[in-house]
């Protein structure tokens, strides 16, 4: 929830945007997105903390599945592709807001809804299928840390979800005003910074789990 | 699992007299001060004035209030630990039993840490650092109310746990295996995570929140190399925050997975590795002590300067130092368990960087002793603090350098040396540097000044207390006492106990001291009344606004041309008038949307501590609705009117430059 804190300030800030007296020179909604892109650094550092315990426990399987054991690539590489395909539709999205084509925003906001919920959907049968066979993170340190780690993005993105879903509505119902575009603009930074760390996770958790 | 989950009415310890005591205390004192508010008629302006105001000049005085609050438990706490070691001697049980002794240090340390300090530091910053750059507000001004009722629900959290249950009994670190559910299977650490992960949120977003406000919104004129010292002290720390809470965040989320879960990050089982926590726990827990302590240099720099009337000796220096401690307060996090077991050469290089730390400090000090040298120092109460100061911390910097030294720590590791060495630079460095601030920044927030005598007062008892109550402890040490008994058998260390139970009492003569000078300094108001809104001759913008300042803070956002740059502007006597007229000033409006979520995250996290499930998903389902709510409203601003502006600043302006001319001040 605090992944949408900053964006509340969008309205207020925007809103004091059109005031044009001569010694309100900075602009605010600039002020909205620097700020919450500081929040992105600081959630950087909260997943570089789950990074940083993961390579300490990854090795502890005390006996059971190891990465190579339980990884399938195919399938996870489904998985990235649908979810750095979605960043290139939310980029769609952004251009098409920005020029205030609000249809063609929606459409390329839906798309990327649709890649995003896949990603997730792929996520969960992932982890539904590990406790099923006896892999839950209960297992063993690595287990927990791996779930620890790959839930915290997905539930980044579950975030991501709700607030597009939101944006949608907001887009339908009150246009491309400058408020909304801005926050618009957060949650792009908020969807394209979970890619760049779903790149570090599968190069980090899949791809060298599989070695 | 039942309805209310864990709950029930065993929860309430009402076996524990000192418990029963303290319950009746808090009812009673409740139902006064209800009574109070309904008789006189104040529910309305405590929530419009206080609870709901987005204004950041309020939200700092009610940190400071929940700061002052907390201190008086955290320091009951402290004195009743004080008590059962003075009387626990020779193999005599005390007062305390263990299971109850060990909740009140536990207790104290988060309190005084998180609940006292994060908050008087968090509340002099948001009362001083926008006037300090010419703001009218926050950048996002929702935000600072939101993380103002995040602290308070922590803060509410932990004093619920004296009526619900029980609180750690892990110390204030919570280490696992200790902290896991195996050790610890009661409700007690779960209060300690979701009061400090809540507390912590707020403060990150506050963090977020001022360092936006800092690069943004800055007065025209003002280069960062222009910004008040206070201001920038208070930046580093706030890059601190951000960059260090985040790793509280993440390893109380661990240990949440652990406990509830059954995960195995920290666990003895299931290849969990409990120095992965305490690794974690300091990456946060040491660059916090200077977030602690930066904005208390920050606040010595401006009361040195203001009143030897000099400009600070070495600004730019002062700002690299500064710098210089926040980066190498992150790499030296090992030394606080040198004791791990790890080479040689790795305890060698953080035993080192610590000691590199004493250098730019040593800078700060020599800095303040350069801006006096020469300078006509006036022996005011916030002067007394600061020199109170770089006494007491310079003993605690130096015993901190002795137990940099590897060898050295595997001697004096948990004993009373560290827990000497710690107060003395907390209490010596943060707690004497926002005394000090109070005392500087009072007539700023409440319009009039503090009494001087009960200030000096407080003052002498709170130091001499200190060292009397602390030095004690490093004897203590070398003879052998850790840290965290309940009782002792050892005739030898029994002096010492007792000479430090009298110091803490001598500290409770100058707490009490200030609780007098309070109530006398509201009673003779009229007679401190500071009526220029510059009642020390000042040198930055704070002390351009009149005392307390209006909403608006500045009806003119004014030019900045010098460090200095009230003190620049009263020598080229632009000061104290009025214009023609005014522009419109574009302001927030309050809002119930923080107070609300607060709310709803205390009954979130409180159905968390005793899993009363259903109860948790309504108070996070609520606490979303409230925000989403929020972000969809489109009535969150006004203006205020220029007749409006320009009758408050024309009063102002008229006893401002009345009063100067009377103190031959050009204006």
């Amino acid at each position: 929830m605090s992944t949408l804190s900053i964006n509340v300030e969008a309205e207020n800030t925007a809103l004091a945007s059109h005031d044009d007296h001569a010694h309100e020179h900075h602009d605010t909604s600039g002020d909205t997105v620097f700020g919450f892109w500081l929040y992105l650094m600081t959630d950087c550092l909260l997943f570089a903390s789950f990074f940083a315990t993961y390579a300490v426990l990854f090795m502890n399987t005390v006996g059971g599945v190891s990465g190579k054991d339980i990884f399938e690539l195919d399938f996870v590489a489904v998985e990235t592709a649908a979810l750095l395909i979605s960043s290139i539709t939310f980029g769609f999205a952004m251009i098409c807001a920005q020029g205030q084509k609000k249809a063609l925003t929606l459409m390329w906001l839906a798309i990327t809804f649709c890649l995003g919920a896949t990603f997730i959907g792929m996520e969960i049968y992932e982890f539904t299928h590990l406790i099923e066979h006896g892999n839950g993170p209960q297992g063993s340190a690595f287990l927990s840390s791996f779930f620890a780690l790959v839930g915290l993005h997905g539930l980044h993105v579950t975030a991501g979800l709700i607030w597009m879903a939101i944006m949608m509505i907001e887009v339908a119902r009150r246009g491309l005003g400058k408020p909304t575009v801005t926050r618009l603009m957060c949650l792009s930074l908020f969807w394209h910074f979970l890619d760049i760390v779903w790149i570090c996770v599968f190069t980090v958790v899949y791809l060298m789990g599989v070695m | 699992m039942s309805f209310l989950g864990k709950l029930s009415l065993d929860a309430i310890p009402y076996h524990e007299p000192i418990l029963v005591f303290t319950m009746a205390a808090i009812a009673i004192g409740g139902l006064v001060l209800f009574t109070l508010i309904t008789k006189y008629k104040k529910w309305g302006v405590l929530w419009r004035d206080w609870i709901t105001s987005v204004d950041h000049k309020r939200l700092g005085i009610m940190y400071i209030f929940v700061a002052l609050v907390m201190l008086f438990r955290g320091f009951s706490d402290a004195i009743m630990m004080r008590t059962q070691l003075a009387l626990a001697t020779s193999g005599a049980p005390g007062i305390l039993p263990p299971e109850h002794y060990d909740q009140i240090f536990t207790a104290h340390g988060v309190i005084m840490i998180i609940f006292m300090a994060m908050p008087f530091m968090i509340g002099l910053m948001n009362i001083i650092l926008p006037l300090q750059i010419g703001a009218r507000d926050v950048a996002f001004p929702f935000l600072n109310n939101l993380s103002f009722w995040l602290t308070a629900s922590g803060a509410i959290l932990i004093n619920i746990s004296l009526v619900f249950g029980e609180f750690a009994k892990t110390g204030w670190v919570a280490y696992p295996p200790l902290s896991e559910l195996t050790f610890s299977p009661g409700v007690g650490v779960d209060y300690y995570i979701w009061a400090l992960q809540i507390s912590g949120l707020g403060t990150l977003l506050t963090a977020v929140n001022f360092l936006v406000t800092v690069f943004k919104m800055r007065a025209p004129g003002m280069t960062l190399m222009k910004m008040p010292i206070f201001t920038w002290t208070c930046t580093w720390a706030n890059i601190l925050i951000a960059a260090s809470f985040p790793i509280l965040t993440a390893v109380l989320t661990m240990l949440t997975l652990d406990r509830y879960l059954g995960f195995h990050f920290f666990t003895n089982d299931g290849g969990g590795n409990a120095m992965m926590y305490i690794n974690l726990f300091w990456a946060w827990g040491h660059p916090e002590v200077y977030i602690l302590v930066l904005p208390a240099f920050g606040i010595f720099s401006e009361i040195i300067s203001t009143f030897t009337s000099k400009r600070l000796f070495g600004y730019t220096s002062m700002i690299y130092a500064s710098g210089a401690i926040s980066i190498l307060g992150f790499i030296v996090w090992l030394h606080h368990f040198f004791t791990m077991g790890s080479s040689a050469n790795v305890n060698a290089f953080f035993g080192v960087m610590t000691m590199v730390i004493a250098v730019p400090t040593g800078v700060k000090l020599f800095n303040w002793l350069f801006t006096i040298y020469r300078g006509r120092l006036q022996m005011t109460v916030p002067v007394m603090w600061t020199l109170g100061f770089m006494v007491t911390f310079t003993v605690g910097g130096m015993t901190g350098v002795l137990l940099a030294i590897p060898g050295a720590d595997y001697v004096l590791h948990n004993s009373l040396f560290l827990i000497a060495h710690f107060h003395n630079t907390i209490i010596g460095g943060a707690v004497f540097g926002y005394l000090a601030g109070f005392s500087f920044w009072f007539p700023k927030a409440m319009g009039f000044k503090l009494n001087v005598r009960w200030g000096k007062a407080a003052f002498w008892f709170w130091i001499v207390g200190f060292f009397v109550a602390f030095m004690p402890l490093y004897v203590l040490g070398f003879l052998g006492m850790t840290r965290r008994l309940n009782h002792t058998n050892n005739p030898d260390w029994n002096i010492w106990l007792y000479i430090a139970a009298g110091g803490a009492v001598l500290i409770m003569f100058g707490i009490i001291c200030q609780v007098v000078q309070l109530y006398v300094s509201f009673r003779d108001r009229e007679a401190l009344d500071d009526e220029t809104g510059d009642p020390w001759n000042g040198h930055t913008l704070e002390w351009a606004t009149s005392s307390p300042p209006q909403a608006y803070n500045f009806a003119e956002i004014p030019e900045v041309h010098d460090i200095d740059a009230w003190t620049d502007m009263k020598e080229k006597g632009q000061v104290y008038q009025s214009k023609a007229s005014y522009e419109p000033i574009h302001m927030p409006k309050n809002t119930a949307a923080g107070v609300l979520m607060g709310l709803t995250l205390t009954i979130f996290c409180f159905a968390m501590i005793w899993h009363v499930w259903w109860l948790a998903i309504v108070g996070l389902v609520g606490a979303i609705a409230v925000f989403i709510k929020r972000c969809y409203s489109n009535d969150v601003d006004y203006y205020v009117q220029p007749e409006e502006v320009l009758a408050t600043e024309n009063a102002f302006n008229l006893s401002g430059s009345a009063k100067n001319n009377s103190k031959g001040i050009k204006a």
